[in-house]
């Protein structure tokens, strides 16, 4: 198979093995507190507003054709693209991973002369790595959005894609700001009003004085150049706007074909992330903008692997919602450091073990139990299920009894408290797999298997399982 | 070495031994026509913007109205907003601590969405300034016109073709980064106004 033979992504994919840190996480209490109301709180949200939409499944079924339309040329839209982005003044780079990517950034920003950079959040450079490489160069990146200020100020990492800091409390965040923000007020309140304020403060002033920013993109559209970012805060328009150097860092995947396929994406992701009909703010620029100089960095880093492999490409539509971590029974429980990646949660579970190659991520694929309600949830229909029980097998293949072994501790862990399975279980499409779709059986790795036809697991219908979710 | 542009196109070239052609299916709503102004009026209450429905031979009283409440004393208009809606307003674009120093600023708009309560600035029309006009300042009044109200997003994404630098604005900045509780205003003008003007 081609896809083995394909060069793999590196920087911030993996980390502690799932059941040794979900382990850890399990033991955090405020953190679980902390998780369960957001991602309750975040779920009723996007209900209510997907509810709103009668067209939303025909919205739904457009996203993922409009997303393997440009995988399916991808070769060929990243040229349409990278031309419309010369045309109009704007100097493209094209990395292999992350430590060319992270490498052509440094450079660029250490050209200019700065000591400071500002930074739109992007799971892109995240991915790569790119604080770390900037702070080897000498170059301090400021995180501008608060989560990930709060993030960058604890030494912390993110534990949700869209709420990073979702982990830390409030009054842990004033000690923070009081010890790490510079001419913070010392007797800051942990009124959340006031810690938003005291981080204003902060950053106008790194606003008005950086001179290079960097961002990622939500979405790039291949025809026109133009690229996206989608926000809350206003830190994207200010770093967007105020600097004279912008360098954007993009991965391959980002792209759309047209401008007029976004009056499908601009409906689906607001819904689907915060639950909003619409987000505060969306910045669109078209080529370097109001006298800026722009890069735009298009990466790969394991992203031509990922597209190699017909039965797990589809991951490559993810439009970063965070809906699935929301929905997702085991992310609401070990949180998202778990997953020992930038990407957590199911998207991350089939994400990055493609990124990096199965080998390098062999418990991810079996940190779910597969009810398949991120499926469900997910607005370009990844079916993660399915591909999770594909990447399974793919972890025996590579890696033979090692990894599975690795793997099957992963899931004995949850199989060890005879409270903890039952519950997982009732959550479970694991329940599915093995009642409801008989073809799956044969996909399971063999221990599972053996496992599995020498017990008689419950095998609750699909209804019971909604139930209890939605009512939890 | 081959370089990293020829490195990645050829990947791409080998993982695609199959090139599936999916076709794109639009049955979703595309075009829905023109937005009701109190829809309108109302999602924009939802994110708690400031609304005036005024008629549209009231539009420059509305404008001073709101800057009078808002006692603003340093006020800017985008170059282009018409003479009568803010007469003693500076139509020159100042610099970043000018603007840091201004009290509001005013401009009108190119589309506004009904359903999602957005309006969206075309940075190049002269009655809607550069990006940082109607950033930095902490407060931006924005006058809407009725026949400017459409009724969905795809009818926006459609009539903004070809608009090269756009800001899509639904209610003032906001953040829900500490245990999830809502904050406005955090970089962004801190309060939004709307001025829909009825024919
Ligand atoms: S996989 Fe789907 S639901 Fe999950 S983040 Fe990506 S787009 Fe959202």
């Amino acid at each position: 198979m081609t896809f083995l033979g394909m060069p793999r992504g590196t920087g911030n994919l993996t980390g502690t093995p799932f059941p040794t840190a979900a382990r850890a996480a399990l033991g955090d209490a405020q953190l679980r507190r902390n998780l369960a109301k957001a991602t309750s709180t975040i779920r009723a949200k996007r209900a209510s507003v997907v509810a709103e939409l009668p067209d939303w499944a025909e919205l739904r079924a457009a996203g993922a054709a409009i997303k393997d339309a440009v995988l399916a040329d991808l070769d060929t839209f990243l040229l349409r693209f990278e031309a419309a982005l010369v045309e109009r003044g704007t100097t493209v780079h094209w990395a292999r991973d992350a430590t060319e990517a992270s490498r052509i950034v440094t450079d660029l920003v250490t050209a200019t002369g700065t000591r400071e950079v500002i930074k739109v959040k992007s799971m892109a450079t995240a991915e790569i790595g790119l604080n770390e490489a900037l702070a080897d160069a000498g170059v301090t990146a400021i995180e501008t959005d608060l989560a990930e200020l709060i993030v960058q100020l604890g030494h912390d990492r993110p534990s949700h894609i869209l709420v990073p800091a979702i982990h830390r409390g409030r009054a842990e965040i004033r000690d923070l700001f009081r010890r790490e923000m510079p001419g913070v007020d010392p007797d800051l309140s942990d009124d959340p009003r006031a810690l938003a304020e005291a981080a204003r403060s902060y950053l106008r002033h790194k606003f008005t004085t950086v001179d290079v920013a960097i961002s990622g993109a939500n979405f790039a559209v291949a025809d026109t150049g133009t690229l996206v970012v989608v926000e809350s805060e206003g830190n994207g328009r200010m770093c967007l706007t105020l600097p004279r150097t912008l360098i954007s860092v993009v991965g391959i995947e980002k792209l759309v074909p047209t401008w007029q396929d976004l009056e499908v994406f601009l409906q689906l992701l607001p819904r689907s992330s915060t639950g909003e009909r619409m987000n505060p703010y969306t910045s669109v620029w078209t080529g370097p903008t109001e006298g800026q100089t722009s890069h735009v960095v298009l990466v790969d880093n394991g992203r031509t692997a990922t597209l190699a492999d017909p039965d797990g490409r589809a991951a490559l539509r993810c439009i970063r919602c965070s809906a699935c971590l929301n929905s997702c029974p085991v992310y609401e429980r070990t949180g998202g450091h778990a997953y020992g990646s930038t990407y957590p949660g199911p998207i991350g579970a089939v994400l990055s073990p493609q990124l990096t190659g199965v080998d390098r991520n062999p418990t991810l694929p079996y940190a779910s139990s597969l009810c398949g309600v991120c499926y469900d949830v997910c607005p370009v229909a990844i079916d993660i299920p399915s591909m999770l029980v594909h990447l399974r097998e793919r972890v025996t293949q590579t890696k033979g009894r090692t990894a599975e072994s690795a793997a099957m501790r992963s899931l004995a862990w949850f199989m060890s408290d005879a409270k903890r399975w039952r519950r997982l279980l009732r959550s479970a499409r694991s329940a599915r797999v093995l009642g409801r779709r008989h073809d799956r059986i044969g996909h399971l790795p063999p221990p599972l298997s053996a496992w599995t036809t020498a017990r008689d697991l419950p095998r609750p219908p699909r209804q019971t399982f909604r139930d209890w979710w939605e009512t939890r | 070495m081959t370089d990293a542009r020829t490195a990645v196109l050829t990947r791409i070239a080998a993982a695609l031994t199959d090139r599936p052609t999916p076709a794109v299916p639009r049955t979703y709503r595309r075009a829905s026509g023109p937005g009701d102004p109190y829809l309108f009026a109302e999602r924009l209450r939802d994110y708690r913007a400031q609304v005036r429905l005024v008629p549209a031979t009231d539009t420059a009283q509305a404008v001073t109205d709101a800057l009078t409440e808002r006692e603003a004393q340093h006020v800017v208009a985008a170059p282009g907003v018409p003479a009568e809606w803010a007469p003693r307003a500076t139509r020159a674009i100042p610099d970043l601590a000018g603007l840091e120093r201004t009290d509001a600023v005013v401009t009108a708009c190119r589309v506004a969405i009904a359903d999602t309560g957005t309006i969206v600035l075309d940075h190049d029309a002269p009655d809607q300034g550069p990006r940082s006009l109607t950033l930095v300042p902490d407060y931006h009044l924005v006058v809407v016109r009725a026949d400017q109200i459409v009724a969905g997003v795809p009818d926006a994404v459609a009539a903004l073709a070809g608009v090269r630098t756009q800001t899509w604005i639904s209610g003032p900045s906001a953040t829900s980064d500490i245990e999830l509780e809502r904050v406005e205003g955090v970089h962004g003008p801190r309060t939004l106004e709307v001025v829909i003007t009825l024919p």
